[in-house]
């Protein structure tokens, strides 16, 4: 349970940083968080010849409103989920965040890698799908910027070249939707069975435009085009949730493992898929009401929690029981 | 100068290079040290077996227990999933910071007095992850105080005692 031995450097810049990966990309790893690669690490499924430990990088910490919201990849995921304008103007990533481990965990835990890592069962690919956001990629070639089917290609893995660092994620503004994420785990903040994330845009009582995005149930985040147009121009009863709930359960195809089987998962992701865009809904009616936005305490009520910031998780839930 | 700002400058100065060995300064529990260690070596293992700081203890050693919190710069995280050499510069804080057998900080007292612990293996972790949450949310709700104790694993008390500890303690704080 101790690390194999390796040589570590901390770039103090970026430039600095990326002549780094250059050199020693193709035999290196990157640290950022270290929430995911220090166990790789510590458990010996990772044995990089050099670490490079961007933590020392501050230029790439930083939250940028506008259209977008310009997140920097070493930003925390913790100063994210509490940012002011994260919460206000992307209530879905606000939300994803809170069921990303624990707060000790987000506290070091970064936005970029976490998308680098690509865990299939993680939150934040499937809100950069959801949103369909951007991440910027530099090396000394040149910046590349990729949309999540480019960027996500297989489990822990993406189009992430050796000599290429994650810099920034680019995620645009959706408080006129409504949205919601929703997840089932063992336990609050173990990685998810299944996780949902929905944007619904409403006219009037009826679905103008509804997204759904599913993690853990395949190599990437996974969208099923036939749920999202069976939902157009429907109203949101009853009868439309339970057909989405159908489709999601008969469309996905989730491998089964020692956490839950495949028909389980199936099974989950219908449930989830109807909870999310019920939730979705009943927020997308708020701000149609005109009630001022504030999705993370919004979500935190409908969840049962009692406060407002900094909590949307509901903490009561797991790993309670001993 | 003192030696943490030096190590600071230094930092700035230096053409990076990977290295198997870095001598790091910090400070630990108001306390400067500098010590030159491997870079593989872990937070935990180094405030353990460099230091002889013996209050944090390591469980799981990849994250999940919490056993191993710490503050650094004021935030509660896993000294496992650190490496000494993150810490160069950095601030510190452990159990030891916290009360002596004869003055309990007042979050130990209230974990004594609530059942908050039995075998105590755990407790280190959590008393440094309330102890900053107190600090930010000074009547929190029991809802929040599970939501921060979900990073930690208790195996013996359960863990309403433990709520009930961190609620009493943030009522002794209030009266402080």
């Amino acid at each position: 349970m101790k690390p194999a031995p390796f040589a570590y450097v901390a770039p103090a810049g970026l430039a600095e940083a990326l002549t780094l990966v250059r050199e020693y990309g193709s035999e290196g790893k990157v640290l950022a968080g270290g929430q995911s690669l220090v166990p790789l690490l510590a458990m010996r499924l990772a044995r990089p010849a050099v670490l490079i430990d961007l933590n020392r990088v501050r230029r790439l910490d930083y939250i940028r409103a506008g259209a977008e919201i310009r997140i920097g990849a070493m930003t925390r995921q913790r100063t994210a989920e509490l940012s002011p304008v994260v919460r206000r103007r992307l209530p879905l990533l606000a939300e994803a965040l809170s069921y990303v481990g624990h707060p000790q965990i987000r506290n070091r835990g970064t936005i970029g890698g976490t998308l680098a890592h690509a865990d299939p069962s993680a939150e934040l690919p499937a809100v950069l799908a959801a949103l369909d956001g951007r991440v910027v990629l530099r090396s000394h070639r040149g910046t590349r910027t990729l949309g999540p089917d480019e960027f996500f290609l297989s489990y822990l893995t993406t189009a992430l070249e050796p000599d290429e660092l994650l810099v920034e994620v680019r995620l645009p503004v959706h408080n006129r939707m409504g949205s919601a994420f929703v997840e089932i785990a063992r336990r609050h903040g173990d990685y998810a069975l299944v996780g949902v994330a929905a944007l619904l845009e409403m006219t009037g009582s009826r679905v103008a435009q509804a997204r759904l995005v599913f993690t853990g149930v395949g190599a990437v985040p996974v969208r099923i085009p036939e749920l999202e147009q069976a939902l157009a121009g429907r109203a949101l009863d009853d009868a439309a949730l339970a057909e989405a709930g159908r489709i999601a359960s008969a469309r996905l195809d989730p491998e089964g493992d020692i956490h839950a089987s495949a028909a389980y998962r199936r099974e989950v992701a219908g449930v989830l898929a109807e909870r999310a865009l019920r939730l979705a809904a009943e927020r997308a009616r708020r701000q149609h009401a005109g009630r001022r936005p504030g999705a993370g305490t919004r979500g935190a009520r409908a969840r049962g929690a009692s406060q407002d910031p900094p909590a949307p998780g509901d903490g009561g839930d797991g790993g309670m029981q001993s | 100068m003192s030696a943490t700002e030096m190590a600071r400058a230094s930092r700035r100065t230096r053409k990076a290079a990977p290295v198997t060995r870095r001598a790091v300064t910090l400070r630990v529990n108001g306390v400067e040290h500098t010590e030159t260690v491997d870079v593989r070596k872990t937070l935990v293992d180094f405030l353990r077996e460099d230091l002889g700081l013996t209050g944090t203890h390591v469980g799981c050693e990849h994250g999940v227990c919490g056993a191993c919190t710490i503050l650094l710069d004021g935030q509660a995280v896993r000294s496992c999933l650190l490496f000494a050499v993150q810490a160069d510069g950095a601030e510190i804080a452990t159990v030891e910071s916290l009360g002596t057998p004869d003055r309990l900080h007042p979050l130990q007292a209230a974990f004594r007095d609530n059942h908050g612990l039995q075998c105590g293996f755990c407790t280190p972790g959590i008393l440094m992850s309330m102890v900053r949450f107190l600090g930010e949310r000074p009547h929190p709700s029991d809802d929040e105080i599970r939501e921060v104790l979900g990073g930690h694993l208790c195996r013996c008390t359960g863990y309403q005692g433990i709520v009930e500890a961190v609620r009493d303690a943030a009522g002794r704080l209030a009266d402080g």
